[in-house]
């Protein structure tokens, strides 16, 4: 038995990083297999203890193995409604994988990459409960949205999901670019709720077209996942200059609005020079998306590659791709001329003593300034919840940063028969975290109709 | 899909589009606005909601053809649907707080400032409006402020109709006569700047309607971002109305041009025009 870790097909770097097409094309039937039948199949499953909704991943992988598709995905879907999304993006090597036992003495079980396999291959019909004569509103269509609706659907209640965009989906389509999640995906994972009778309603503001008490009062229960939509910015000067960008618009003129095609009349700003401000997995995308737009990409971030927050696969794929990384870098200001950013002038840094997040926060190297040339910077510092809802209604109890409290065994507001998750809880966290939330959400709900 | 109730046209350039969106027209206020996408290609654009019938569900909008997408609208006919139509966005007006209004509109501005002229003068203030155009053809509304405006003066830059000038040598005047508490100012960046600079010398309170650039409209994009007082602000959440006395307008009409090249460029190609 060959014993090493089997690789997926990736489209060579100098092809992809021209296109928008999927850069990974993940596993054939036989490479699937052969990674399968690496797993250990532990009994204790660490690898389950990683995943934040608990998948029984021993069990799909031994039905991978035997070559049952279906079977691994239904064993999948039993906890996650989103495969095919989650395997491409989720961070496995810091969940799952990084609890695989294989990982201990080598490579762990390609788990993600399975979890992809199973669910491309395989079409499970969902299935229906009678209707129960319950009506949900789900705020938002983001991860969170679309799984405690679907997971509502299933058990017979008629759901309505209000999203503020044009289209359904929210950071898988405004976010996400093509090249790491093809929208088919999204929009397949959309029409089988559709199929379980679950109503879309788009260009619907929660706080501005439609008030919160409206679906309260109208409404058996009321989701919130309205996400973390506020872009941060760093605050120095010439960061209103044109060519300064948060990612959420960037991505969102390319991703939502589609303007690397020529057909859009989104105009998208064509950089040749861009730098891009961040690590997380928005700046990887970001910078990668500038790049395929034609532009020479500097990613500047503050720490360590160790610190990089963004999925090992990402960084691998963007330095793969030609984009150059000045770490433990910040920049203090941009220069402007004619009212259009010229440069952006940075400081070393160095780490210091770890902070409250564990993290060895950044310090300043004295006379230590250097400029980078770009006609682009865009600005991939994180998100916090978007306060157009929760001004609009004031009884929900708020946290830090304005996320709606929550309990973390219900998914409850402090307002009954409200339930919020994602990362309008969260913060800014991972499309799977917010599909737990949305689950367990699904769950008190469909209690609380129980026991009433 | 939304549709066309009603399509006016009020001169060469501008169309005025009475759009079916029960749930916007049931919540909207003045001075709010909406972003339309006129097709499944279409860009996000923002428009300032001109007036509303809350019974007949629908939402007036006046738009002047300048690019591809407003292009692209005024071929649309009474009858035909819209892609997306959402709002309303934006804070509405308040001029609560004042006795003696002088709204001042310049362009299709001044059909912004038509839906305050109304609430103004049914809550029984005093109203006096000043409204400014290039030529006398593009002064649009001009029966309706007649019918509830104080005092109306016109102004077109060629002297066609009205009195030749600009806006801000009528409000001059008027200015000079005293007794005014606010002037509300809609209308392009630069004659808003000037509006502002010419009544900062008087102390007199202005309020202006920042028309940015932006995708969504809820906050998330940040591309509307101006400064205001020192501090950065979104025309979409925190506006569009601001102390136009606090507003940076040398940046704001920098960030206006940020894709103009472009646009020309898109503009040519839907239409078909070489540049």
């Amino acid at each position: 038995m060959n014993d090493e870790r089997k690789n997926p097909v990736v489209r060579d770097a100098s092809v992809r990083s021209r296109d928008f097409e999927e850069v990974c094309l993940g596993f054939d039937a036989e490479t699937a297999k052969a990674e399968a039948a690496r797993c250990l199949n532990c009994k204790n499953a660490p690898c389950r203890k990683g995943c934040p909704v608990g998948v029984n991943i021993p069990l799909f992988i031994s039905l991978v193995k035997r070559g049952d598709n279906a079977g691994a995905k239904r064993a999948i879907l039993a906890d996650s409604n989103l495969p095919s999304i989650c395997g491409r993006v989720c961070p496995q090597e810091s969940q799952c994988e990084k609890l695989c036992v294989r990982g201990i003495k080598g490579e762990p079980i390609a788990i993600g990459q399975l979890e992809r396999f199973a669910a491309d291959n395989a079409r499970i019909p969902l299935e229906k409960a009678p209707p129960s004569g319950r009506r949900v509103a789900v705020v938002g269509s983001g991860p969170a949205g679309l799984t405690c609706a679907g997971d509502l659907a299933k058990a017979g209640v008629e759901v309505t999901v209000y999203e503020a965009f044009h289209k359904p989906g929210g950071v898988l389509v405004y976010g996400i670019p093509e090249f790491r999640l093809p929208k088919e995906l999204v929009k397949r994972e959309i029409s089988s709720l559709e199929g379980l009778g679950v109503k879309f309603v788009t260009d619907a503001v929660v706080g501005k077209t439609l008030g919160v008490e409206e679906l309260y009062e109208s409404y058996d229960a009321v989701f919130i996942g309205t996400g973390a939509g506020l872009p941060m910015f760093m605050g120095i000067p010439g960061e209103n200059l044109n060519g300064v960008f948060s990612a959420n618009e960037y991505l969102t003129r390319v991703n939502l609005m589609k303007a690397y095609l020529d057909s859009s009349d989104t105009p998208v700003y064509r950089a040749k020079k861009a730098v891009v401000v961040g690590a997380g997995n928005v700046a990887m995308d970001a910078a990668r998306t500038a790049l395929r737009m034609g532009a020479e990409v500097t990613v500047v971030y503050r720490r360590s590659r160790a610190e990089m927050p963004a999925r090992a696969e990402e960084i691998v794929h963007a330095g793969e791709e030609g984009i150059t990384f000045r770490l433990l870098s910040n920049p203090v200001r941009i220069n402007g001329e004619n009212g259009f950013v010229k440069s952006v002038t940075c400081v070393e840094m160095e780490l210091g003593e770890p902070d409250a997040s564990g993290r060895r926060s950044p310090v300043v190297k004295e006379n230590s300034e250097f400029t980078l040339e770009c006609d682009m910077l865009v600005m991939a510092l994180g998100t916090s919840p978007n306060p157009l809802l929760t001004s609009s209604f004031k009884k929900l109890e708020l946290g830090r940063k304005g996320v709606i409290v929550a309990s973390e065994e219900t998914a409850e507001t402090s307002v009954k028969g409200i339930y919020a998750g994602g990362d309008a809880v969260t913060g800014s966290a991972t499309v799977i975290k917010a599909m737990g939330q949305g689950k367990l959400a699904a769950r008190s709900i469909l209690k609380s109709f129980e026991n009433a | 899909m939304f549709r066309i109730a009603r399509k006016k046209v009020l001169n060469f350039n501008t169309v005025e589009y009475d759009i079916e969106a029960p749930l916007v027209a049931g919540r909207c206020r003045g001075g709010q606005f909406v972003i339309l996408r006129v097709d499944e290609n279409g860009e996000r654009v923002p428009f300032t909601i001109a007036d509303y019938d809350r019974a007949a569900g629908t939402v007036t909008i006046i738009v002047q053809t300048i690019g591809a997408s407003t292009y692209k609208l005024s071929l649309k006919n009474e009858g035909e649907c819209i892609a997306d139509f959402v709002g309303p966005l934006g804070n509405p007006t308040d001029l609560n707080e004042y006795e003696n209004v002088v709204l001042v509109g310049g362009g299709i501005g001044s059909a912004v400032i038509y839906p305050q002229t109304a609430e103004l003068k049914s809550a029984g203030k005093k109203v006096t409006v000043i409204v400014g155009a290039k030529t006398k053809e593009l002064i649009i509304h001009e029966d309706d402020f007649r019918a509830r405006a104080d005092e109306l003066f016109l102004m077109t830059d060629d002297g066609s109709y009205g009195e030749k000038g600009f806006v801000t040598d009528a409000l001059k005047k008027l200015l000079d006569r005293g007794g005014y508490d606010c002037v509300f100012a809609v209308g392009p960046l630069p004659m808003m700047r000037a509006v502002c600079k010419l009544t900062e010398n008087y102390g007199v309170k202005t309020v202006v309607s920042m028309n940015s650039i932006m995708v969504d409209g809820t906050g998330m994009c940040g591309g509307c971002r101006l400064t205001v007082g020192g501090k950065t602000k979104y025309a979409c959440v925190d506006g569009p109305e601001f102390d136009g006395h606090l507003v940076d307008f040398d940046e704001a009409i920098n960030r206006s041009k940020i894709y103009r090249e472009q646009e020309a460029e898109h503009y040519c190609r839907v239409t078909g025009e070489r540049k």
